[in-house]
């Protein structure tokens, strides 16, 4: 039935269409919204370390400071420099918290999840600048 | 009857295989428990060879013995979350009958990051995770389109191949 064949092949070349619609619209919707995000991020004054959901201490980024932690899987080491945070070392399973690298802008995050332990930069108005 | 209870072992067996694969790749992003979801080419299979329910008995099964193998407790919460979201969303896709393999299997990446997202917000008790999402966003629907490649490849080479 050469009518059939043709309807089905409109129909998986209709299901192709939609396929790539829907990756365009999601990479896309997504790049935007990152490069939006991208140009709107400013320079965080304070970092706060969370650790197992609770609020356990904020840092002056403008301080140098070298910070022990200890999370729920063994210590992580908070350095902080040059008005950047990262994690230097960790005992941590996977060790993709020293991965993420360095932060600085306000809402970056650092996650370290072996160790439930989340590290985020901020704007608070009142860095404990100490001279 | 039997024979399909032993076709879904298999498909679970596979499953664990893949997911053990890849607990040997790196991860590609730095963010924990993100994988492309090789089991999840398995678990699209059997979606479109049985349906949800035995989809999901394979997926959350497996889940379930790599857990007890080589995972742990809070590696658990994340797959199950991830899952779940995942496959709900991947079987509803299905069933609008608008999308290919590779287009319902796009979906099942993103929202296997974002359930991720959601119950890392959940454990971390932290909103600053949501940072991740964009770039996990876009890794899931990358991954989708190659999972999903890989799983019409296995439903097409297998479809004509009697199994019951
Ligand atoms: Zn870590």
């Amino acid at each position: 039935m050469p009518h059939r064949l043709y309807r089905d092949m409109q129909v998986a070349m209709n299901k192709k269409r939609n396929d790539l619609i829907l990756l365009l619209s999601i990479v896309l919707v997504t790049a935007l919204v990152l490069i939006v995000f991208h140009f709107l991020k400013t320079d965080g004054a304070t970092v706060t370390v969370t650790k197992n959901g609770e609020k356990y201490a904020t840092y002056p980024l403008m301080q140098d400071a070298e910070i022990k932690l200890s999370g729920a899987q063994g210590h992580a080491t908070l350095i902080i420099e040059d008005g950047q945070a990262y994690i230097k070392d960790a005992s941590c399973s996977d060790k993709l918290c020293i991965k993420q690298g360095k932060i600085n802008k306000n809402g970056e995050t650092i996650v370290c999840l072996p160790n439930k332990l989340v590290i985020t930069v901020n704007s608070d108005d009142d860095p404990a600048v100490i001279s | 009857m039997p024979k399909k209870v032993s076709l879904m072992g298999l498909c679970l067996a596979a499953a664990m295989l893949l997911s053990y694969v890849e607990t040997l790749i790196p991860p590609l992003v730095a963010f924990p428990g993100i994988k492309a979801g090789l089991a999840n080419i398995v678990v699209i299979f059997a979606l479109w060879r049985f349906g949800f329910k035995e989809a999901s008995l394979i997926s959350f099964s497996r889940i379930i013995l790599c857990t007890l193998i080589f995972g742990n407790f809070v590696s658990f919460w994340y797959s199950l979350c991830g899952a779940t979201l995942s496959l709900i969303v991947m079987a509803l896709l299905k069933k609008t009958e608008k999308f290919s393999v590779i287009g319902v299997s796009i979906a099942g990446g993103v929202m296997h990051n974002v359930g991720q997202i959601l119950i890392a917000i959940f454990i971390l008790g932290s909103r600053a995770v949501l940072s991740f999402l964009p770039a996990l966003i876009i890794f899931g629907a990358v991954s989708g389109v190659a999972i999903g490649t890989l799983s019409a490849l296995l439903i097409k080479k297998l479809e004509k191949t009697k199994f019951y």
